[in-house]
């Protein structure tokens, strides 16, 4: 899987659970999707979808706000989790 | 600084003092008239107890959590609204003193507290929010040269009246969203209240919290530049429900203590004939070590979090989970104990002028599970179990 799908396939999973007020497709990767409005109860959501739709257990020292605070740092935790081609 | 030095020793002895000789002996009179503790607080003041958890070097006494944490205990025995206020503060002080940080206004604010012994009240709970302390309807706005204003209507704030400074939570800006949050100091002189509605509640009575109005007019510094969400999650939740759980604690204690002392005075009447409320006092301890034990664990568990550098654990989901359910526990707890004091000492115990009357106690009790509605708790750990693995 390359980084940009990755990155896509976040956005998709945002755009479904993380019930921003605004659009998802127009948010900067690095954005914090909590000034974006994403509630702690959504952030829930988010982090089970993205289990879900990569396959993988976030361990629990990851289960903290800041790694689920935007696009580009869960990107960079699914990547911590073997997930995409970065190396 | 060491964690066991004769200063905290003289700290509990101290506070365990002012419980006996001051907090007691007004207890009654401040659970009749719903009235602050004026005694406690002025005698706690003289003591230097309210800057206990401010560092020596910023002029206050460095006191370990776990000593402060066994003071709520203390003053809870005596009196529940006492330590509830003694409590709330130095939630607000750990806020502070935690995520100081370099600024320098908060560093000279602490000195401040130290030097004045300022009471500081929380203003977190809002009306319209559903009892979400994550989230704040009320913003800080521009007021012009460098300084931010705000007007928050607040269900409650415990002792509004008689603190000198409130620790408010408000969305950063009118354009941020409702969890977008910072925390800031607001000094009485800066600060207008206008109280709504009375204050008659079924226990907690010297607390004093009505509703008001809170508005002022501030410089910028006194925002906090940690966000709150970071706040909330490092200090101010596992340190209120640590703190509460301990002076509840306390309160179920003497509840226990007032049910011993009944049993042993019928027994004294009935030699050689073991009184039948004493098999019901067996009962109880038993129920008392259950909460004592969680609390002891909680408290644990913080300190060993709080120990690592950087206090990664505290940010966790897992480390939410744990310290509501200390919460949760312990505010079932305490009046479940209570209520069984209540049982073990019969009509005297009913009655509110015996040495044996537990009524305070179990009215005290009841609004455990009211300070953030454990409904709400169970709520947000239902969420979090979803996703957190080893709790």
């Amino acid at each position: 899987m390359s980084d940009a799908t990755v990155i896509e396939q976040i956005r998709n999973v945002i755009a479904e659970h993380a019930r921003l007020p605004g659009e998802a497709a127009d948010l900067p990767a690095g954005a914090s999707l909590y000034e974006a409005g994403m509630t702690s109860h959504a952030s829930v959501s988010v982090m089970l979808a993205l289990e879900d739709a990569f396959d993988v257990e976030f361990p629990d020292r990851m289960l903290t706000r800041e790694v689920f605070e935007s696009i580009d740092a869960i990107a960079a935790a699914l990547s911590e989790l073997a997930v995409g081609s970065s190396a | 600084m060491s964690a066991v030095s004769a200063t905290d020793t003289d700290f509990l002895t101290t506070v365990r003092d002012i419980a006996e000789r001051v907090a007691a002996p007004n207890a009654d009179m401040v659970d009749r008239e719903a009235r602050f503790p004026v005694e406690t607080v002025q005698a706690l003041r003289e003591a230097r107890a309210l800057s206990a958890l401010v560092p020596v070097e910023l002029g206050g006494d460095g006191v370990p959590f776990e000593t402060v944490a066994a003071a709520c205990f203390e003053l809870g025995r005596r009196c529940g609204a006492s330590a509830m206020v003694f409590a709330m503060h130095q939630i607000q002080v750990a806020c502070i003193v935690r995520h100081v940080g370099g600024e320098p206004w908060l560093a000279d604010y602490l000195r401040r507290v130290a030097n004045e012994q300022r009471l500081i009240a929380s203003v977190t709970s809002e009306v319209g929010t559903g009892g979400d302390m994550g989230r704040s309807i009320a913003a800080l706005t521009e007021a012009g040269e460098g300084r931010l204003s705000f007007e928050k209507q607040a269900p409650t704030v415990s002792y509004g009246a008689h603190a000198d400074d409130l620790l408010v939570t408000l969305r950063r800006g009118p354009e941020a969203e409702p969890g977008d949050q910072v925390l800031v100091l607001a000094q009485r002189d800066q600060t207008t209240l206008r109280q709504n509605g009375t204050w008659d509640p079924l226990g907690m009575r010297g607390t004093c919290s009505p509703g008001y109005l809170v508005s002022a007019t501030l410089p910028a510094e006194q925002a906090l530049s940690t966000p709150f969400p970071r706040i909330a999650a490092e200090t101010m939740v596992p340190v209120s429900h640590i703190l509460w759980s301990h002076l509840w604690l306390g309160i179920a204690t003497d509840a226990f203590d007032r049910a011993r002392e009944f049993v042993r005075a019928a027994a004294k009447r009935n030699p050689g004939e073991p009184p039948p409320a004493a098999l019901r006092l067996s009962q109880l301890l038993s129920e008392l070590g259950l909460l004592r034990a969680e609390v002891r664990a909680g408290l644990t568990d913080f300190l060993e979090m709080s120990a690592e550098p950087g206090r990664p654990r505290l940010s966790t989901m897992t480390a939410a989970v744990r310290f509501n359910s200390l919460k949760i526990a312990a505010s079932e707890q305490a009046p479940r104990i209570c209520q069984a004091a209540l049982g073990v000492c019969g009509i005297v115990g009913f009655k509110n002028d015996t040495p044996f009357s537990v009524g305070r106690h179990l009215r005290d009790t009841m609004s455990a599970s009211l300070m953030i509605a454990n409904e709400r708790i169970h709520q947000t750990n239902a969420g979090l179990l979803l996703i957190a693995k080893e709790v």
